[in-house]
C-alpha cells in the first residue's frame, strides 16, 4: 500500500492551480465585481451622510470614525462570496471532480480562500480610495496604516474559512446566501464598527465589547486615526484570528470531506 | 506495472440514507479493458455505486476494489486509477475549454508542459478544437459533455466511471459519445458506465449487470441475458383479408409460454417459441390453411423484455415495484 497522504509542495502546487482557477472565474465576471464594489460604496454612502450626522462620536469626526468600521465589514462581507462559490461548485458538479482526483482535498479550500483574499485587497483598496474622497483623514505613520491593511486582510482570511465551513454544511447557494447574513449581520453590527458601544444596552455592550469585529475596529481605528492605543485589540484581535483558524479549518475540511 | 485481471471488484457493497437502501449487498467484478454496462431504473443504486467507487462515499458495509486498490483504505491510489465523469458536466463556465482540462492535467500532477500537450490531444480527439480557446459558457449540452469527458480521460486513467454519459443529450451528440466509447474499448481503458438506456448498454457493454434496489438482479453477456429472457419471439402479420383471430389456434401449441396473442388494431400474431423449425412450421401450416403470410420475423427479445421477466417491471415505470421493493431515491 503507497502512501495515500500527499506532501506539503503537492498540496501548495494543487492550492496554487485552484487560485488561478479561481481568480481566473472572478475577474472574467467584471459585472459581478462591479457590483461587489457598489455595495460597501453605498453603506458608506449611507452612514457618511444620511446616519452619521445623527451619532455622537465625540472629538472624532464621524467619518474618521466609521472608516476603520466599513472596511472591516466590507472585510468580512467579502468572506461571504467563499461559502458562496463552493456551494455553487458543489451544485454544478465540480467538487465531486475535484474530490476524484488524485489532488490535495484541502487545497480546494486553500486555493479558494487564497483567491477570495487577493479579491479583497482590491475591494479594500477601492474601499480607503472612497474613503479618502468623502473625508477620511487617517493621521497616523505609515508603517501603521500598513500594519491595519495586514491586520483586515488577515480577519477577511479567516472569516472566509468560517465562510467556507457554512456554505459546505448548509451546501445549497440560496441557503449559504441567507445564513451567511444570519451570522454576519449581528457579528458588524453589534460591534463598535458603526456608534461607539457606550450607547448600546448592557448586555449588547458586552457582546460588542468581546466581539472580533469590534476589537478588529479598534484597532484599525487606534492604527490610523491614532486615540487610543491599538496595542490592545490589535493583539486581541490576532488571539481571536488564530483560535478561529485553529477551530474552523478542521472543520471545513471535514464538511468538505463529506459534502 | 500489470494490470490485475479484475479492474473492479465488489463485494457486498451496502450504502444507506437514512432507512433508505441505495446499495443493499451489491457484488461485482469488471474484467480488465472491458465495458462493463450498469443498467437499471432511476434510484436503482447506480451512482450510489459511482460514488463509492470514486472515493466520494464511503460504503456502510462491504468492500470495493479498484485495480487493487481499496477504495476507503487507498482512496489516493484509487484516484490516480479513475477518471470520472458524472451526469452533469462539471467543467467551469468562465473558463476555455483548455483551461478546464490543463487543470485537471495540473491536478493528476502533470507537470506544465504536459498537461497542455494532454489537453490538446483530447481537444482534438473530442473535436473541440476549434472550440479550445472559447469559454465554456458559450458551448452547446453536447460539446459540455464531450469537453467533461475529455476531462476525464486527460489523466489517461486506466479505468473509467461514467454515470450516465449520455443522458440529456441529443441523438447526434449520443452517436458522437459511443463512437469515442468505441475507440476507447479499442485502447484498452476499463469503462464502468451506468445507463438507464437499454438500447445502450446493448451497443456498448460486453457485459452487463441489471440492478434493482440495489441488487444485481442479472448479469452476463447482452446475449446472455436476452437468452436469458427465454424464449425468442415470432411476428407474423397475414395478408388481407386473412382473419388473425383463426389462424391463432393453428400456431397454439408452437407457443412455449403465453399462447398466442393477436394484437387488435395491427393484426400482428406474437407468441414467443422455443423449438428451432419454429419458423418453418408456422409458414407451413399458415399455407395449408389457405392464409397468406405477409410479414414474419423472429426477434431476440429486447433489453426491456430482459428487465420486465427479472423484475416484474420494465425499467422505465419503476412504480411496478411491489411494497417490499420500495424504488430508492438516490439523492440528487
Amino acid at each position: 500500500m503507497s502512501s495515500q497522504t500527499l506532501s506539503l509542495a503537492a498540496t501548495l502546487q494543487d492550492s496554487q492551480v485552484m487560485a488561478v482557477r479561481q481568480l481566473r472565474k472572478t475577474l472574467r465576471r467584471p459585472t459581478y465585481i462591479v457590483f461587489s464594489f457598489v455595495q460597501p460604496v453605498i453603506f458608506v454612502l449611507l452612514f457618511r451622510y444620511i446616519f452619521g450626522g445623527a451619532i455622537d462620536t465625540g472629538a472624532v469626526s464621524y467619518v474618521n470614525f466609521l472608516m476603520p468600521g466599513i472596511i472591516v465589514q466590507t472585510a468580512v462581507f467579502g468572506a461571504l462570496v467563499t461559502g458562496l462559490g463552493l456551494t455553487e461548485d458543489l451544485k454544478a458538479g465540480v467538487v465531486d471532480r475535484l474530490r476524484s482526483l488524485p489532488m490535495a482535498r484541502a487545497a480546494v479550500l486553500l486555493g479558494r480562500t487564497t483567491a477570495d483574499l487577493v479579491m479583497n485587497v482590491l475591494t479594500l483598496a477601492v474601499m480607503v480610495a472612497v474613503g479618502l474622497l468623502v473625508g477620511f483623514r487617517p493621521s497616523q505613520p505609515a508603517w501603521q496604516l500598513g500594519a491595519a491593511f495586514v491586520l483586515v486582510l488577515a480577519f477577511s482570511y479567516v472569516f472566509s474559512w468560517i465562510s467556507a465551513w457554512v456554505g459546505l454544511s448548509v451546501r445549497n447557494p440560496e441557503t449559504a446566501q441567507s445564513a451567511g447574513f444570519i451570522w454576519v449581520f449581528p457579528l458588524t453590527f453589534a460591534s463598535s464598527a458603526f456608534v461607539p458601544t457606550d450607547s448600546m444596552p448592557g448586555p449588547v455592550r458586552a457582546f460588542a465589547n468581546v466581539n472580533p469585529v469590534s476589537l478588529c475596529v479598534d484597532a484599525v481605528r487606534g492604527l490610523t486615526i491614532g486615540g487610543p492605543s491599538p496595542a490592545a485589540p490589535a493583539w486581541q484581535t490576532l488571539a481571536w484570528l488564530v483560535g478561529l483558524l485553529a477551530v474552523f479549518v478542521p472543520l471545513a475540511v471535514r464538511a468538505f470531506r463529506r459534502a | 506495472m500489470t494490470q490485475p485481471d479484475c479492474a473492479v471488484e465488489v463485494d457486498d457493497l451496502a450504502v444507506s440514507y437514512g432507512a433508505v437502501h441505495a446499495l443493499a449487498g451489491l457484488s461485482l467484478t469488471v474484467a480488465t479493458g472491458t465495458v462493463f454496462g450498469l443498467l437499471g431504473p432511476n434510484g436503482a443504486g447506480k451512482t450510489t455505486l459511482v460514488r463509492v467507487l470514486s472515493t466520494l462515499l464511503r460504503p456502510a458495509r462491504g468492500r470495493a476494489r479498484v485495480l487493487g486498490h481499496d477504495v476507503v483504505r487507498e482512496p489516493l491510489s484509487v484516484r490516480s486509477s479513475i477518471g470520472l465523469a458524472g451526469q452533469y458536466a462539471a467543467v467551469d463556465e468562465e473558463l476555455t475549454g483548455r483551461e478546464n482540462l490543463e487543470m485537471v492535467g495540473r491536478l493528476y500532477r502533470l507537470p506544465k508542459a504536459e498537461a497542455r500537450s494532454r489537453a490538446r490531444d483530447v481537444l482534438e480527439r473530442f473535436d473541440l478544437t476549434d472550440a479550445a480557446n472559447r469559454r465554456v459558457g458559450t458551448y452547446s449540452g453536447g460539446m459540455r459533455r464531450r469537453l467533461d469527458l475529455a476531462a476525464s480521460l486527460t489523466g489517461r486513467p486506466p479505468v473509467l466511471l461514467l454515470d450516465e454519459p449520455t443522458t440529456g443529450l441529443d441523438p447526434r451528440s449520443r452517436q458522437e459519445l459511443w463512437t469515442i466509447l468505441d475507440e476507447l474499448r479499442g485502447a484498452g481503458t476499463t469503462v464502468l458506465l451506468t445507463t438507464q438506456y437499454l438500447e445502450e448498454a446493448d451497443r456498448l457493454a460486453q457485459r452487463i449487470a441489471v440492478i434493482d434496489a440495489g441488487r444485481v438482479i442479472a448479469e452476463g453477456t447482452p446475449g446472455e441475458l436476452k437468452s436469458g429472457a427465454g424464449t425468442d419471439v415470432l411476428r407474423i402479420r397475414l395478408h388481407a383479408p386473412a382473419d388473425p383471430a383463426a389462424a391463432a389456434p393453428l400456431l397454439e401449441d408452437l407457443a412455449a409460454t403465453g399462447g398466442v396473442e393477436v394484437d387488435g388494431p395491427t393484426g400482428e400474431l406474437r407468441l414467443r417459441v422455443a423449438r428451432p423449425d419454429a419458423t418453418a412450421e408456422a409458414v407451413r401450416r399458415l399455407d395449408l390453411a389457405g392464409l397468406s403470410v405477409s410479414v414474419i420475423q423472429l426477434a431476440q427479445p429486447t433489453l426491456d423484455d430482459v428487465f420486465l421477466s427479472l423484475t416484474g417491471h420494465t425499467a422505465e415505470s419503476p412504480t411496478g415495484h411491489t411494497a417490499e421493493a420500495t424504488p430508492v431515491k438516490e439523492p440528487a
